[in-house]
């Protein structure tokens, strides 16, 4: 016990390094770059590319047969008109979150552990919103004129139903794809300034340099900038809350059994929250390892990451549990049937419905030990585990409410078929492919937000050598 | 001040330590310099003020396209709902302003963070492919490790013997002259 005493700060916490030792602005810089530009390509890159592309092609072929003969190639049937493509729509937006939480939110906080983190979490945010949208608009059977949903004078002098939960999310979907790709670039002006001043060649000193727009890192421009990534900071914080709110309006507003809960916006957040943290360690454990980055996603990151899942994860078991309390206690039947009867847990769907308590529920609360904290492989199954209960619970949550509903001769069970399941292995791989291709040309750690913590860490030490204490404070 | 000699814009002088540039930064202000710049691979505390940058018009720019959005929006979905197609549903109210409350949101935000990034980028002068201080050799460690303090030409007291002399008195690891 004695040797952790010597790590505990002053808050009493114990406080693992937030960066590796001996990095000053130079070798952090050089270490950085070098993953884009001096690395050779690698064989665990290629055949990770070359699986993702092959399921990028599924996709590809999916959307072709989903063109050419309609929605019907789904399970979809009356009254289970949702099916996976809304499923897959609430997970993919969810797993989003955390990284403008990571980026945004944590950096109000000025939780500087975020650093090393932000850059490819924003990238993962990006990339889930891009395979989260497309899933709605494939879902609208005429995807080609999706166009409609938007407000533009056009010639059937037609408008949107602004009264609708439908177009609140056209709005809120696009407006957090756009917000988070401005906040992603603006984070990455200064290093690709970087990278066209480090390139060495000429293809990709003209492309970086084209993108880094002339950025020569002025006093003025940073001060601007800072102001400018601290206000969008600031705006995309309510922005992230309102998307997954407005994403459970698309249920709460209705009357359905088991979606008519005013539980639902935070507990959707939360959730969101839960599976965007877990994607995250799903990602950075195997990335730190391949590119040897453990200096800067410390082993700190992934403990407080876990923490921050077994947090949110708790907030959708209280979620869980007001729902059935409130179907108990409303004593609605309706309600009833579905959280507490034969609707979802005792139902034909109750292999997926415990599968998610053991996945989000039960399993998650390892967490609270140290050694599953620590141990990276079993953070790193909790943390799939919890991707795949959270997919679980939009899966119980979109199915079993429309399978019965108020009328028993309505009832119908939805199977997936193979063009189900075809389309969101292949949004899978449109992902990862995404990201394997960002961490090939673009840096997965923002370089000079790392560098700026390296002279502080050190400037914090030799301050601290002087006067006990003094360099905390100032920086708080 | 010579307006018409643009073959010399100015001194640069390298530094290895931010602290050094700040220091040399607020002594070159104290001398009364103006135009000058300083460039670092990370934002330094308080190296904006050394050199005199206090009017930082971001926020307001902000503010006021939040503003203007969420106007924008309202009056959007009013002006669908209430004037150009009105539609009675079980009798609800046309300008049912609670269920405008999402997409007014959103269009505030929107408006919000265009105006961040593209104000930010307009008020640096960005997008600008060239810049003489690219010129200088030196200059590719800005953005990686030093930090360098460039006095313009046009600034009143620039002078080609004394702003040499004056820079070289803080014994930079490098000085060298900014050409086109």
């Amino acid at each position: 016990m004695a040797s952790e005493n010597d790590l505990t700060g002053r808050s009493g916490v114990e406080e693992l390094p937030i960066i590796g030792p001996g990095h000053t602005y130079a070798t952090v810089s050089d270490k950085l770059t070098a993953v884009v530009l001096l690395d050779r390509i690698r064989k665990s890159w290629v055949l990770g590319l070359a699986i993702s592309f092959a399921f990028v092609m599924l996709f590809l072929m999916s959307v072709t047969v989903l063109f050419l003969k309609g929605t019907g190639i789904w399970g979809l049937n009356v009254p289970v008109m949702w099916g996976f493509a809304i499923v897959n729509f609430v997970w993919w937006i969810g797993i989003g979150h955390a990284g403008t939480l990571i980026s945004a939110i944590l950096l109000l906080l000025r939780q500087e552990w975020r650093t090393s983190i932000n850059r490819f979490a924003e990238a993962m945010t990006l990339f889930a919103v891009a395979c989260a949208g497309m899933f709605p608009i494939l879902h609208l059977g005429r995807p080609w004129v999706f166009y409609w949903l938007m407000p533009y004078p056009n010639t059937m002098a037609l408008w949107p139903q602004f009264r609708s939960p439908l177009v609140f999310d056209v709005f809120a979907v696009s407006t957090y794809a756009t917000v988070s790709l401005l906040f992603w670039y603006v984070g990455l002006l200064p290093d690709l300034a970087n990278l066209r001043d480090r390139a060495k060649n000429k293809f990709a000193q003209v492309i970086y340099g084209a993108m880094s727009m002339g950025w020569r890192g002025s006093a003025r421009h940073w001060a601007r900038y800072q102001t400018s990534y601290l206000l969008l900071a600031g705006l995309a914080t309510p922005l992230v809350v309102s998307v997954h709110t407005i994403v459970s309006y698309d249920f709460a507003v209705s009357v359905v059994p088991g979606w008519h809960t005013t539980v639902f916006p935070p507990y959707f957040v939360a959730g969101a929250i839960f599976s965007g943290f877990a994607m995250v360690l799903t990602l950075a454990i195997p990335l730190r390892a391949v590119y040897d980055l453990k200096d800067f996603i410390t082993d700190r990151h992934l403990e407080n990451m876990a923490k921050v899942m077994l947090a949110t994860g708790l907030i959708v078991a209280y979620g869980y549990l007001m729902e059935d309390f409130i179907a108990w206690y409303g004593e609605n039947e309706y309600e009833f049937f579905m959280m507490l009867g034969p609707g979802r847990p005792f139902g034909p769907y109750w292999l997926f419905y415990w599968g998610l308590i053991a996945c989000n529920i039960v399993i998650p609360q390892l967490l609270w030990f140290r050694f599953a904290r620590r141990n990276v492989i079993v953070l790193w199954l909790i943390s799939i585990v919890v991707n795949v209960g959270m997919w679980l619970e939009r899966f119980i949550i979109v199915v079993t409410s429309l399978s019965q509903d108020f009328v028993p001769a309505n009832w119908q069970q939805y199977t997936p078929t193979f063009w189900d399941w075809s389309l969101y292995l292949g949004t899978i791989g449109v992902f990862f492919c995404l990201l394997f291709l960002f961490i090939r040309v673009l840096p997965a750690i923002a370089i000079s937000e790392m560098q700026e913590l390296a002279y502080e860490v050190d400037h914090r030490k030799s301050l601290g050598n002087d006067g006990h204490g003094k360099g905390d404070s100032s920086h708080a | 001040m010579d307006v018409t000699h643009p073959d010399l814009y100015g001194y640069i002088a390298e530094f290895k330590s931010p602290t050094e540039l700040v220091s040399a930064a607020t002594k070159a202000r104290e001398a009364g310099y103006r135009r000058m710049e300083a460039h670092s691979p990370f934002p330094v505390e308080g190296l904006a003020e050394a050199i005199g940058f206090r009017k930082n018009r971001i926020p307001a720019i902000v503010f006021t396209a939040g503003l203007l959005g969420g106007l924008g929006g309202f009056t959007m979905q009013y002006f669908a709902s209430v004037i150009d197609y009105p539609l009675n549903i079980g009798g609800k109210p046309l300008n049912s302003w609670p269920a405008f409350i999402p997409v007014t949101f959103e269009c505030t935000i929107l408006a919000a963070a265009f105006a961040a990034v593209f104000g930010m980028l307009f008020l640096n002068g960005l997008p600008m492919p060239y810049h003489p201080v690219f010129s200088v050799e030196k200059f590719v460690r800005a953005s990686h490790d030093r930090f360098f303090l460039f006095i313009r030409w046009d600034d009143d007291q620039f002078h080609e013997q004394e702003t040499r002399s004056f820079l070289e008195g803080f014994s930079p690891e490098s000085l060298s002259e900014v050409r086109p």
